[in-house]
């Protein structure tokens, strides 16, 4: 098909939402192919440059998920985790960055459905998007840059 | 151009460094346009100090520094900025006031020494905040800009950058003894300018800062190209005063925003 298929990186706390995403499959449940799931112990682990990672590596839109508030198997991981996405979303929309393609969530083991939901919204949203090309093109110099350093 | 505060500051200062109750002064003296900061151990030199409202600049990015100070008692003269950020330096531990003797001037111009934190936090709290309209002009630009437009903005600002990091040595949060910039396993920023490492850079800094920003302004102040680098970390103090009302008062109690919660941070976006 020529329609766009956006990239989807999902960062996941493996406790709940990778828990969670397990049932999705084992419930037969049916979501977008094109999500790729990256596991952390806790969402708390998941630092901000990851996000900036998946961009520049050609992600059109990103996930980011775990357990909801009070339930976190590391007690705090994910209190801390909220206000890091609180501080760094303000930021990146001050940049210019598009906030609107990084979806943030709370899914827990038991919301197998939940997870098809967030996954086909996402997608949905970033395929009406289209691609990330303006991040991207800041990136490209980047590995320019790097080929004319490591190969003279 | 000295004033009654700057002989009463050099008296004071000659004086303790006479009895040998102090080493090391960290002020301002004249430069050949604007005041400078000056380094004075010798009791002979308390005269070249001064201060009055051109001494802007934040000297207490000194104080971590460990091959300046080493275990000397240090007298710093302190701007209100420079207040904040010892203030936030004490509560994590950088300094220490049985080896810091602060002073600074009073709005009547009278000379003050702090003798605790509270004494500190108590003058910051009274003091009136030194307005930077240049700062709250273009502030308010970059909010009514789409967001398209300010990443045009900040793309075409920071592309610039060519990573002389004058913004982390002139910061006085800034204090690692290894910068994330500098670590290769794994690299984390490439470590030569490009748009996209110099974004990245700012950002990690911008983080970094959260909640620990004394708005001093420095970083930007530093910027040989004038980079408006200095606003994000604005925009990040204002953010968590606003969503976690945190602010100046609250830096007593230990932590900053992100290395502390509370369960009933609000937030609308996580669905």
């Amino acid at each position: 098909m020529s329609e766009f298929e956006p990239k989807i990186v999902a960062f996941v706390c493996n406790w709940c939402t990778y828990a969670g995403a397990d049932l999705t499959g084992t419930s037969r449940i049916k979501y977008a192919s094109n999500v790729k799931i990256v596991r952390f112990p806790c969402t708390g682990r998941i630092d901000f440059m990851l996000l900036l990672k998946a961009f520049s590596e050609g992600a059109d839109g990103i996930i980011v998920s775990g357990c909801h508030p009070n339930d976190c198997h590391y007690t705090s991981g994910n209190f801390h985790a909220r206000r890091r996405w609180l501080i760094f979303r303000s930021l990146l929309n001050f940049l210019g960055i598009d906030v609107n393609r990084i979806q943030y969530s709370w899914v827990s083991a038991a919301e197998g459905a939940k997870w098809a939901e967030v996954v086909n919204t996402t997608v949905t949203k970033v395929r009406e998007l289209g691609p990330y090309t303006e991040y991207r093109k800041a990136a490209d110099y980047v590995e320019q840059q790097e080929r004319e350093v490591f190969n003279g | 151009m000295k004033n009654t505060f700057s002989s009463e500051l050099s008296q004071k200062v000659a004086s303790m460094l006479e009895s040998g109750e102090v080493q090391l002064v960290i002020g301002y003296e004249e430069g050949t346009k604007r005041p400078r900061p000056c380094f004075i151990s010798d009791a002979a030199d308390a005269g070249k100090l001064i201060f009055d409202e051109r001494c802007t600049g934040n000297l207490t990015v000194y104080l971590t520094k460990k091959e300046l100070i080493g275990d000397s008692k240090v007298v710093v003269t302190a701007s209100y900025f420079a207040l904040r950020s010892i203030l936030r330096l004490l509560t994590e531990n950088q300094v220490n006031l049985e080896k810091l003797v602060v002073l600074t001037v009073s709005a009547e111009g009278h000379l003050i020494q702090f003798e605790t934190t509270d004494d500190i936090a108590a003058f910051i709290k009274s003091a009136p905040v030194p307005a930077r309209e240049d700062d709250q002009v273009l502030m308010q630009k970059l909010e009514a800009m789409s967001r398209e437009e300010r990443w045009e903005f900040w793309s075409e600002e920071l592309s610039k950058c060519f990573k002389c990091y004058a913004c982390r040595a002139a910061c006085p949060m800034c204090y690692c003894t290894k910068c994330v910039v500098e670590e290769n396993r794994p690299q984390w920023i490439q470590p030569w300018a490009s748009t996209l490492a110099n974004i990245e850079w700012h950002i990690n800094r911008a983080m970094h800062m959260t909640g620990r920003c004394s708005d001093c302004g420095a970083c930007g102040s530093a910027c040989p190209l004038g980079l408006p680098v200095h606003l994000l970390s604005k925009k990040i103090t204002e953010e968590v005063e606003t969503s976690f009302g945190m602010n100046l008062n609250d830096t007593l109690q230990g932590g900053n925003a992100l290395s502390t919660f509370k369960p009933e941070d609000k937030e609308t976006f996580i669905k």
